[in-house]
């Protein structure tokens, strides 16, 4: 009896992410959330720029390549026309939180029936570790040496706070990937978000907490003890929306 | 019993499945390097693993396979 394999969803590319990037992880996650559902021959991908920007060849399922930041107005005409489709996006932070920010507030705004996995990793990736929106305060990146200083830089953006406030959103959640309980959690959180879109709930969102042991300089375990104990503490984990159980 | 397949050139060697597995058995190869030129996870014990699936669930790239043997059939998957 089988009790873990490679989910069918994902092809058998071998990912280009760096050793230890949670990336595989997510993909995995979502790969196996379609599975479950049996959604793969009727589901469609939009790929994001960034690290995720390959996410096209991992997955089994039809994909689309956005233009950097508009996953969610690709993914907005997609299920427009194809009602019966289910569409997803995967972006991360520099994508969703940064070029494409109006795309993600006025496609949650709008409430759209479709479903966005979201990667924030505090830091530009794929472009060599530049300062992302998402870069905690004191963080050193390639362009904040000293860390990031709030009084020039700013503060960073919690993409589920600031959609929380809105009436459109169905479903925002954040998890983490730093131990194999919040992998199961995330893991239920990304399902539930597909099924939301199944059953024609609406617009659903889930934050995963991802590491980037090149980036940030650490290897893959510190880099997991890095997020746990510098990131959840600021984008703290938890359900931000959920209409489906409020009705 | 769980069986933990490993697919050695599929392994990028971060360490994660180390880091977590309960047990301890699961260790990085020391003299040995993949097709990729990274050390590589392996079983060291397989009697000792409880099929908890930590490492699987962990590995960011897939190589864990986990099966258990069915108890009606003769041992085999």
């Amino acid at each position: 009896m089988v009790v873990f394999k490679k989910p069918h969803a994902l092809t058998d590319v071998p990912m280009h992410y760096c050793p230890g990037c949670t990336h595989g992880i997510i993909h995995r996650l979502v790969a196996e959330a379609i599975d479950e559902l049996g959604i793969e021959g009727r589901t469609v991908g939009v790929a994001s720029v960034g690290c995720s920007v390959m996410s096209y060849d991992y997955f089994n399922c039809d994909m689309v390549e956005a233009a950097h930041g508009r996953a969610p107005a690709v993914a907005t005409g997609l299920k427009r026309s194809m009602p019966e489709n289910i569409i997803f996006t995967y972006q991360g932070d520099g994508d969703l939180a940064a070029i494409g920010t109006a795309e993600t507030v006025h496609a949650a705004s709008r409430g759209e029936n479709i479903t966005v996995i979201f990667v924030n990793n505090a830091i530009y990736g794929m472009t060599g570790g530049q300062m992302a929106p998402t870069s905690l305060p004191g963080q050193i990146t390639q362009t904040t040496p000293y860390g990031r200083d709030v009084t020039k830089q700013g503060y960073p953006v919690k993409v589920c706070e600031l959609l929380s406030g809105l009436d459109g959103p169905t479903y925002l959640e954040r998890v983490s990937v730093d131990t194999p309980q919040a992998v199961k959690k995330a893991k239920k959180a990304i399902t539930k978000a597909f099924r939301n879109q199944v059953e024609g709930k609406g617009f659903s969102l889930v934050e995963v907490l991802s590491t980037c042991p090149t980036n940030w300089g650490l290897t893959p375990v510190e880099s997991l003890k890095w997020c746990r104990e510098n990131m959840i503490p600021y984008y703290p984990l938890g359900v931000y929306r959920d209409k489906g159980a409020e009705k | 019993m769980p069986n933990v397949i490993i697919d050695p050139n599929s392994c990028k060697g971060c360490g994660l499945c180390v880091s977590v597995c309960p047990k301890k058995i699961i260790k990085m190869s020391e003299d040995k390097i993949n097709k990729k030129g990274m050390h590589y996870a392996v079983m060291t014990d397989s009697q000792k693993c409880i099929g908890c699936t930590f490492c699987a669930l962990m590995c960011p790239d897939c190589v864990i396979t986990i099966t258990k043997d069915d108890e009606e059939s003769d041992g085999h998957v």
